[in-house]
């Protein structure tokens, strides 16, 4: 019982440690980018802003998927969906927003409406030009999938491997269908052309910067939030459910419940992750469903530690810079060393980064692996 | 496959005719006598042909053509009508030719030389007529049909069917009478009644309509289609046209429905053959390999290297190529078995990422070997081309020869796992790794081979991949998805319900389709695919007893 206590010190730091960036980010970046100038060397670039706001979203998706995989060992291979479904009513209220502003200068139908001939916005696009609606389904699309999706799932006790290849299968159904020019998504080539948000310029640097607050404050927030239920009587039921779903349910809990929630929450989180996504990217197309970038997801999970939170924010910022360090540096190895830390993670360090740092610091002997008795 | 096909056979007309003008004249100067006259007759009657200027003088030199018998007088007469046949002003020498940019590309009659491209001004094409038309028609048509192949017979035939000459009857009764080839004399009976719909006899006509009640042909479509709704007519026949129309509807409906049904098995046994690797490694061994896909990669491009280093045997390639998948799959299977997976037992999820950073790495390694294009591997002539069940039934060769193959690799697979020590083995350690063990059995190396044997398939099928689709290095991430469907819904560890559920989803895939497109039948697949694992969450074959737990 030590070991678990001792984690729940190092928890404790890795969490505090992770907050502390995320305020000092905070600070620096809008100073830097804002009033330091341009020919200075401290100097931060709107690229740079944008980049660290698609690694703070990143994280955001990591968090959410860590709650389900590390703490109740649902593995999702479908988080990217509810991520691409949150970016994507993100995306629907930033096309209403451009109005006449289109290459056809159509005062309502978004360019590529009119580029396939349709003369009415279809019914789900209703509602989309009102900011309060967008971010209502930005919060209720992928929570009504995921608690639909979960609801039949986990009732008919589907698990294990099973669940992670239906999510998978949920991913892939919904890339080809959002493929189709007909379902009024913007097909193959998505939704994109974005002016502004809330009436402000999305290009101008203010803009970015609010964006990138927004990143950080909804990451701590989602932090603190999900922290807050893992420590809490609930997350022991989780917990539990983790490591002894059939002694969990005899001993009177409805198991099916608790799953069912977790996994709905962590599905709005996704949304959440992937509406902040799209406006600081300025693109959300299909590609976002495919199950490639799902398991991406699990990665940065295993690599930064899964069942910690915060190794999971690590994992995505790590991999994400490595990813665009070798894909500029050395593109053709970028896969290698992506395969290879696959392999090199699950087999040598199956606490991933955070197991690392803990190892090294000879804190533990062996660290205990949260869930590595059941997978 | 389609366009390397259509590619061949358009090449064909512009080389085809010279061949068999060159073994005629050699054939003619070995056995000299008559061949010989039959060339001289016909260098006479092309002489008199190039010289003929009036419509009827190139009518005379055209029968001279024909009576000469040469084969050379058919293309000629063919170019002719089609409008290709010019003169070269000046020499007045007769070329085929063809229209390009700037003028026309030029080959001779007589020799066969290519006379490279000429100026439009430098050709003129010789004129004809509709009256000589029709002539040279009859001419050629009678020619063909005392063509000695016959194949060639049957094609003037149907030619004669098309024209819908009644005069042509008697001439094909004649004929009928000396046939002897079965074939061909059905397919005379066939144009008889093909033309006889057009006779103005009554009774004639009605036996007409009943003996065409089983041809497909659009040629006898429309022609009922007329009858049926020509006013002109005595009711009695306008309602047997009608009847015969739907007879032939239903046998068209009848037939479209036996080739989506073929499709669906065709595209069925493509699943079971990416699946039942799968099927193995997943299902016995309960270890999620996602870099299935990459082991069937393998296997097409070692296909794709066979093709290289024997260019001139494209036809026995296939038969190479197999095993050496095999060895080549099952070796790299063997490897990350030792050298990864053994570490992971028991430990799935970490087994599926692990996996999965293989299947990077195999592909990028396949991307920096040979290039991220893609790779033509070419199909051996034997299965190439489609065979013609009845007319307007036709199937493609390929299809079939992968369907076989895939009943194959599936029989085989069976019987190794039920008849051979090793299978006996793999099966005893599913079932209780511990108590195989304490019997003798060295289960490590049983789960190497398991593993190997699952990624040994997975190469064969990537061979018959390389048959269907492109072969490149994304080639087995399209399949995987696909393939954990079709074990999934199987039920894990039971390849008859791999094997099943293989051909099950391939056949429904195909039946939707026609209804609603390929890619929403594919998202309704899978939608149906998550509603039915929660019905049923071990598949359509669930394992009983203590296998099915854990």
């Amino acid at each position: 019982m030590s070991a678990a206590r001792s984690l729940l010190i190092q928890h404790e730091q890795g969490g505090k440690v992770l907050l502390a960036v995320l305020a000092a980010g905070a600070v620096i970046v809008p100073v830097c980018n804002l009033l330091v100038p341009e020919t200075s060397p401290f100097h931060v670039s709107t690229f740079l802003v944008s980049l660290l706001g698609k690694y703070l979203c990143f994280a955001l998706l990591a968090i959410a998927l860590d709650l389900v995989w590390g703490y109740v060992g649902i593995l999702s291979l479908g988080h990217g969906a509810f991520f691409a479904l949150g970016g994507y009513a993100m995306g629907m209220y930033l096309m209403r927003q451009i109005g006449p502003r289109g290459v056809y200068g159509d005062p309502v139908l978004p360019d590529f409406m009119v580029f396939l001939n349709w003369d009415a916005l279809p019914w789900y696009w209703y509602g989309f030009d009102e900011f309060w609606f967008a971010m209502l389904m930005v919060l209720l699309v992928p929570g009504l999938l995921a608690f639909v999706f979960g609801w039949l799932a986990f009732r008919s006790r589907v698990s294990g491997v099973y669940l992670s290849i239906i999510t998978q299968a949920l991913t892939y159904a919904l890339m080809l269908a959002f493929f189709r020019n007909d379902m009024g998504f913007g097909g193959n080539n998505g939704l994109t052309d974005f002016k502004d948000i809330l009436g402000f310029n999305l290009q101008s640097d203010a803009t970015r910067i609010v964006l990138f607050l927004c990143s950080v404050l909804a990451l701590a927030l989602c932090y603190l939030g999900c922290r807050f239920i893992v420590g809490s009587r609930l997350g022991k039921v989780l917990m539990a459910i983790r490591d002894a779903e059939d002694r969990t349910r005899f001993i009177g809990y409805r198991v099916e419940h608790y799953k069912l929630w977790v996994f709905t929450l962590s599905a709005v989180i996704a949304g959440i992750a992937g509406a902040l996504y799209v406006p600081q990217v300025g693109i959300i197309n299909p590609g976002e469903f495919q199950p490639l970038k799902s398991i991406e997801i699990v990665v940065w999970v295993a690599v930064g530690g899964r069942g910690t939170l915060y190794g999971a924010a690590l994992g995505a910022a790590a991999v994400n810079w490595a990813k665009s360090y070798f894909t500029g540096a050395l593109a053709e190895t970028w896969l290698f060393v992506l395969g290879g830390l696959f392999v090199l993670v699950t087999v040598a360090l199956p606490q991933g980064l955070v197991g690392l740092s803990a190892r090294l610091r000879g804190l533990f002997r062996r660290p205990a692996a949260p869930g590595a008795s059941h997978g | 496959m389609t366009t390397r096909r259509t590619a061949k056979r358009s090449s064909l007309p512009a080389t085809g005719f010279v061949p068999p003008a060159l073994i005629l004249i050699a054939f003619g100067l070995l056995t000299g006598g008559g061949a010989l006259a039959q060339t001289s007759e016909f260098d006479a009657a092309l002489a008199a042909f190039a010289a003929a200027e009036s419509y009827p003088a190139k009518e005379a030199a055209a029968g001279l053509l024909i009576a000469s018998g040469d084969a050379r007088a058919e293309e000629l007469l063919t170019a002719f009508l089609d409008g290709r046949l010019y003169t070269v002003r000046g020499s007045g020498a007769l070329v085929y030719a063809a229209e390009t940019d700037a003028g026309y590309s030029i080959v001779d009659v007589v020799t066969g030389d290519s006379g490279g491209e000429v100026g439009r001004r430098d050709v003129t094409r010789v004129t004809i007529n509709n009256s000589l038309r029709g002539s040279v028609r009859g001419m050629l048509a009678s020619f063909g049909l005392s063509h000695p192949d016959p194949g060639h017979r049957r094609r003037a035939i149907e030619t004669v069917a098309l024209s819908g000459d009644l005069g042509m009857v008697p001439v094909l009764e004649a004929l009928r009478t000396d046939e002897s080839h079965r074939g061909v004399r059905a397919a005379i009976d066939e144009a008889i009644s093909v033309i006889h719909l057009d006779s103005t006899e009554h009774a004639t006509r009605l036996s007409a309509i009943a003996a065409v009640r089983s041809n497909v042909s659009t040629h006898v479509r429309t022609k009922l289609v007329q009858l049926a709704g020509d006013e002109a007519l005595d009711k009695e026949t306008r309602d047997a046209a009608s009847s015969a129309l739907a007879a032939i509807e239903r046998r068209v409906e009848g037939y479209e429905l036996v080739k989506t049904m073929f499709f669906g098995l065709s595209l069925g046994s493509i699943l079971v053959l990416v699946a039942i690797g799968l099927s193995v490694t997943f299902g016995i061994m309960g270890v999620i390999n996602m870099a299935h896909g990459e082991l069937m990669m393998l296997g097409a491009y070692t296909t794709w290297v066979v093709q290289q280093i024997f260019p001139n045997s494209i036809d026995i390639s296939l038969f190479i190529a197999v095993p050496l998948a095999f060895c080549v799959s099952a070796a790299i299977g063997i490897g990350i078995e030792r050298g990864v997976v053994r570490f992971l037992y028991g430990r799935p999820l970490e087994t599926l990422l692990a996996t999965f950073g293989i299947s990077l790495i195999l592909q990028q390694a396949v991307r920096t070997v040979f290039s991220p294009l893609n790779r033509a591997v070419s199909t051996p002539s034997w299965m190439s081309g489609s065979w013609e069940i009845v007319p307007g039934l036709d199937i493609t060769l390929n299809r079939i020869a992968i369907l076989v193959f895939s009943m194959l690799v599936f029989a085989t697979l069976l019987y190794v796992l039920r008849c051979t020590r090793l299978g006996l083995e793999m099966r005893a350690v599913t079932q209780n790794r511990a108590m195989a063990r304490a019997m003798g059995i060295r289960t490590d190396r049983v789960d190497a081979l398991t593993f190997g044997l699952g990624a040994g398939v997975a190469g064969v099928a990537g061979v018959a991949l390389s048959q269907l689709t492109n072969v490149g290095p994304n080639l087995g991430q399209s399949y995987i998805v696909d393939s954990f469907m079709v074990v999934v819904f199987g039920g894990v560890g039971n390849l008859w319900g791999t094997f099943v559920s293989g051909l099950t989803l391939g056949v429904a895939n195909k039946l939707v389709e026609p209804a609603v497109g390929a890619v929403m039948a594919k998202i309704l697949v899978l939608v149906f695919l998550i509603v039915f694992i929660q019905k049923r969450p071990r598949g359509l074959f669930p394992q009983k007893g203590r296998a099915a737990e854990g």
